[in-house]
C-alpha cells in the first residue's frame, strides 16, 4: 500500500495560503492599512515637540506636548497635499464634533499658507495647530504617510496610533471603546 | 561598436544615490559617517530601500535628520536608536537580534538544517538498497518467471 497523505500536504499549504490572503483582504476592506509599519510608541509618552502655529489663524500659539496633559485628545497629522486627508476631513469634523474631546493637529511638510487655505475651505475642527514642514516631528512620531491619528491619554501618553483615514466604521470600531476605557 | 560601448558604458556605470549636494555636510569625515547611517535605516514608505537610495520626500527629510544630529554630536549607535525608537525594527536594515526577530534571524538556518536533515534520510534509504523480498514475493515472482518460461 502506497501512502497516501503525502499528497495532500500540497493541499494543505495551499488551503492555509488562501486563508491567510483571504484574512488580509478582508481586513484592507475594512480598513487595515497593510503598508502600515505596527507602533511601538503605543503606551509611550507622546515625543517631545513644541510647534509654531499657522499665522493668520484665530489660535496661532501653536501646539506642544505639554498641551496633551489634562485630557483624552486626538492628534491628527495632515497636509494640503494629501488626498487622504481631504477624504478623511469630512469624517473628522462630524465624528469629533460634540465628543467633548479636543482634536488637535500637525500640519506635516505644508507651507502655512497653503495649510490655513485649505482648513479655511474645508473646515478647522483643530483646537490646536502646529506646523512641522521638515518632518522633525513627523519622524520623531513615526508617520510614514498621511493621515495618522494618535489616541493621547490624559499623561499624555500614546494609547494608540490609527495609520489610515477615520471612517465612521473606524471610529466607531477602533476609537470609542478605547476612548470609553479611558473615560472609566 | 556603439552597441558595444553603449554596454561597456553601463559596466562602469556609477549607481546613483538620492543624496542632493545641498543636503551634504560639508566636514568630508561626517559626511562619511551619514552615509554609512543612512545606509542602514530602510525608507518607512519604500520596498527595501535605504533611506540612501530614497528619493522618498519623507527620506529627504530623514537623511537631514540624520545630518543635524551628527552635526549636533549624536553618536551613530544614537541616532540608529533614536529612529529604533519611532519607527522599531523595520527602519533598520539589519533588525537587532530580540525576541521579535529570532523567526526572522533563526528562521533561514533551521529550514537549511530541515532540508539537509530531509536530504540525509532519503540518501541514506537510498545507500541501503531495496528492501529483500518477501515470501509471497517471492512465490508470486517464482509464478510470473514460470508462466514466461
Amino acid at each position: 500500500m502506497a501512502k497516501r497523505w503525502p499528497y495532500l500536504v500540497p493541499l494543505a499549504v495551499i488551503a492555509i495560503l488562501f486563508a491567510i490572503f483571504g484574512k488580509r483582504l478582508v481586513d484592507v476592506e475594512q480598513g487595515f492599512n497593510p503598508a502600515m509599519i505596527p507602533s511601538v510608541l503605543n503606551g509611550k509618552p507622546m515625543p517631545e515637540f513644541d510647534l509654531p502655529g499657522l499665522p493668520g489663524r484665530t489660535n496661532d500659539r501653536g501646539f506642544k506636548t505639554a498641551d496633551l496633559k489634562g485630557q483624552v485628545s486626538l492628534v491628527n497629522v495632515w497636509g494640503s497635499w494629501c488626498v487622504g486627508c481631504l477624504q478623511e476631513h469630512p469624517n473628522l469634523v462630524k465624528l469629533t464634533q460634540g465628543s467633548g474631546i479636543p482634536v488637535h493637529g500637525i500640519a506635516w511638510r505644508d507651507k502655512p499658507e497653503a495649510s490655513l487655505a485649505w482648513l479655511r475651505k474645508q473646515g478647522d475642527p483643530y483646537t490646536l495647530v502646529g506646523q512641522d514642514p521638515d518632518s522633525r516631528t513627523a519622524i520623531a512620531l513615526g508617520i510614514t504617510g498621511a493621515p495618522e491619528t494618535f489616541l493621547v491619554d490624559p499623561y499624555g501618553r500614546i494609547v494608540f496610533k490609527w495609520a489610515n483615514q477615520i471612517t465612521p466604521e473606524v471610529w466607531q470600531k477602533e476609537f470609542l471603546p478605547r476612548i470609553a476605557q479611558l473615560r472609566k | 561598436m556603439k552597441l558595444r560601448t553603449f554596454f561597456a558604458a553601463l559596466v562602469f556605470a556609477l549607481p546613483l544615490w538620492a543624496v542632493e549636494p545641498n543636503e551634504m555636510l560639508a566636514d568630508p569625515a561626517l559626511e562619511a559617517r551619514a552615509r554609512e547611517v543612512s545606509k542602514a535605516l530602510r525608507c518607512v514608505v519604500c520596498q527595501n530601500e535605504t533611506i540612501d537610495e530614497s528619493h522618498a520626500e519623507i527620506a529627504g527629510d530623514m537623511r537631514k535628520m540624520v545630518r543635524a544630529r551628527i552635526t549636533a554630536g549624536d553618536s551613530n549607535e544614537q541616532i540608529l536608536n533614536y529612529m529604533l525608537a519611532s519607527y522599531g525594527d523595520f527602519v533598520l536594515l539589519r533588525p537587532r537580534f530580540t525576541g521579535a526577530t529570532l523567526l526572522l534571524w533563526l528562521g533561514p538556518p533551521l529550514l537549511l538544517l530541515l532540508g539537509l536533515f530531509a536530504v540525509r534520510r532519503r540518501l541514506r534509504t537510498h545507500a541501503a538498497g531495496p528492501a529483500p523480498l518477501t515470501s509471497e514475493e517471492r512465490a508470486a515472482l517464482a509464478v510470473l518467471e514460470k508462466d514466461k518460461a
